[in-house]
């Protein structure tokens, strides 16, 4: 269990950049298609608000990996 | 924990009622605006003007969103300072006024720009208050229960949030038909007037709160650290500043309350908003159904509270998100199936078209109803409304527009209200235990900081979001009406697998 867990924190790792890319491409896409204040403002607060969050992902995908949810820890 | 922390029975039962009522009102407060958005944005945020529309844009985003879980930091860090009980009475106050003052504040056409920037500010406020409320009554009724019945009394709690819409959407129920003998002008009157009674009547319950709450004794485990001189002295630092209390904060968030927000907002939020605007379903039909199923599904939120203390908390919440995964396109599948006219007969005979004219105020023009029925069998009668303007000058008339709205027959009625009830009881599995969970996972001194922030980060950002990204779906993916629930599925599943894996079975007893 311990080392499946090892191994998910590598995934963890790598999700948060990839769900942050996925937000400012699609933001940026959609803000292409209609450049209306309104779609600027929400694809701001989407994409200011989770870049803490995808850092929390990546650092708790780092503390699964160095094993600190291990059993017993 | 120790003996001098569990209340008597008969003093739990106040305190329970205590926190649990100016919780609930809060919660009401704060679904009131949701639920009238759309009058409100009539009144305040008018469209042709688009720095209020932008204004309206930053109530919805910033309130729900952002403004959270800086409450839950905000107030976390006090209530671990001074105290669970000035804290949470504080949010109450905040809440309620701000509230109340929603309701006095006069329509854009009084004093123009001022009204959606004043509406904004309020707004901000409520978000603030409610992102330090949730904890300190969760905190405060946990630091009094005994370790083996904590998971039922906070229960109490947790049912709070939906009772909560459950009182918004009938007071406004009630108010939107009360208001004159005739409904349609009694909607009339409630979308230009009515609304604000819903928002006035929360001082009321605010005040009764507030006067049971000042009776309220501090939290025995937090007096007994304030005695002992071992409070924190910085929450924020002890909370998220070492790793060893981060590194449980970012599970709660990833492994519990991620999944709960994304189950509790598709059920009670996203559902609604699916029955009105992909299955037009009527709009009081929309709400009683959901109405009967809160009603119904309520008493659970206390059973699986009281579960969680023998058989733990995790593995309840797991359950629930897991079902919520295997069912969720299954049941919205069939709220389309209900809704729709496939392998139904039309009652051609039974068809009738409505046409009315009304004279538009101070004009010679005028504005022309059209209405027709269509009757199916089981009792679906679906009606087309199309509006357009007759000019007096002989203008071309702009393109009508056009609505339909379905309305069930009996059977199909309760058949969606027994699909809504399992959606609702998904949200009780993952929301019942989901306090006495997270009291458990830190000590005292800075429990109400640390687990107000993954709470308000999972239910406001994650669960807030999950109406506007399931829409933006749809319009990314056209032709699918179920895309919208790729996002709570991968959410709830990325937090099932971390939840399950990572989250330990055994619940914990109160440290300081």
């Amino acid at each position: 269990m311990n080392l499946l867990k090892r191994v998910l924190g590598i995934i963890w790792i790598f999700l948060g950049p990839v769900v942050l890319f996925w937000l400012i491409r699609t933001g940026a896409a959609e803000i292409a298609k209609n450049p209306a204040a309104n779609t600027k403002i929400q694809w701001s607060v989407f994409i200011v608000i989770f870049i803490p969050i995808v850092i929390g992902l990546v650092l708790f995908g780092y503390y699964s990996l160095k094993g600190e949810y291990d059993d017993g820890k | 924990m120790s003996s001098t922390s569990i209340a008597p029975a008969k003093d739990i039962r106040k305190i329970i009622i205590a926190s649990s009522v100016g919780t609930l009102i809060e919660w009401y407060d704060f679904y009131i605006f949701g639920s009238l958005a759309t009058v409100i944005a009539g009144q305040f945020f008018p469209k042709t003007n688009p720095t209020a529309a932008l204004l309206s844009t930053l109530a919805t985003f910033a309130a729900g969103f952002v403004v959270r879980p800086f409450g839950a930091l905000v107030f976390g860090r006090l209530g671990d300072l001074i105290g669970r009980k000035y804290t949470f009475l504080l949010t109450l106050i905040l809440m309620g006024g701000s509230t109340f003052a929603i309701g006095l504040v006069p329509g854009y056409e009084s004093i123009g720009f001022l009204a959606p920037l004043l509406v904004l500010l309020l707004r901000l406020v409520q978000g603030l208050a409610l992102g330090g409320e949730y904890g300190g009554a969760a905190t405060y009724v946990a630091e009094h229960s005994p370790g083996h019945r904590r998971g039922f009394y906070t229960s109490w709690i947790q049912a709070t949030a939906t009772v909560g819409l459950f009182v918004s959407l009938g007071i406004i129920l009630v108010t939107r038909h009360v208001l004159d003998p005739d409904t349609a002008k009694s909607i009339e009157k409630f979308n230009s007037w009515g609304w604000r009674i819903p928002f006035l009547v929360s001082i009321l319950l605010v005040a009764i709160s507030v006067y049971i709450r000042l009776k309220m004794q501090e939290s025995p485990l937090f007096q007994q650290l304030k005695t002992e001189g071992r409070l924190s002295t910085n929450p924020l630092k002890e909370s998220f500043g070492h790793k060893a209390n981060l590194k449980v904060v970012l599970l709660a968030l990833f492994g519990a309350t991620m999944g709960q927000g994304v189950v509790f907002y598709t059920s009670q939020f996203y559902a609604q908003s699916f029955l009105e605007t992909v299955c037009k379903i009527d709009f009081d039909q929309a709400k009683t159904m959901l109405l009967f199923a809160i009603l119904l599904a309520t008493p659970f939120f206390v059973v699986f509270g009281g579960w969680s203390d023998r058989v733990g908390r995790k593995w309840i919440m797991m359950a629930g998100m897991l079902l919520a995964i295997a069912t969720y396109p299954f049941l919205f599948r069939q709220l389309l199936s209900i809704s729709g006219t496939e392998g139904r007969t039309a009652l051609n005979d039974q068809k009738e078209i409505r046409t009315s004219v009304s004279f538009i105020a101070n004009s010679r023009d005028l504005i022309r109803t059209s209405s027709t029925l269509l009757h199916y069998d089981g009792g679906l009668l679906i009606t087309e409304t199309q509006k357009d303007t007759v000019y007096a000058s002989g203008k071309a008339a702009a393109k009508p527009a056009v609505t339909t709205s379905r309305t069930l027959g009996d059977s199909d009625y309760w058949k969606m209200v027994g699909i809504l009830f399992l959606m609702v009881l998904y949200v009780t599995m993952v929301y019942g235990p989901i306090a006495a969970f997270l009291v458990e996972l830190f000590p005292t001194r800075i429990r109400y900081t640390s687990m107000s922030l993954p709470y308000h980060i999972g239910n406001g950002i994650f669960g807030g979001m999950t109406p506007f990204i399931a829409t933006l779906l749809t319009t990314l993916t056209t032709g699918n009406k179920l895309v919208g629930l790729w996002y709570p599925i991968a959410v709830t599943g990325i937090c099932l697998i971390i939840g399950a894996l990572y989250i330990p079975s055994k619940p914990r007893e109160l440290g300081a």
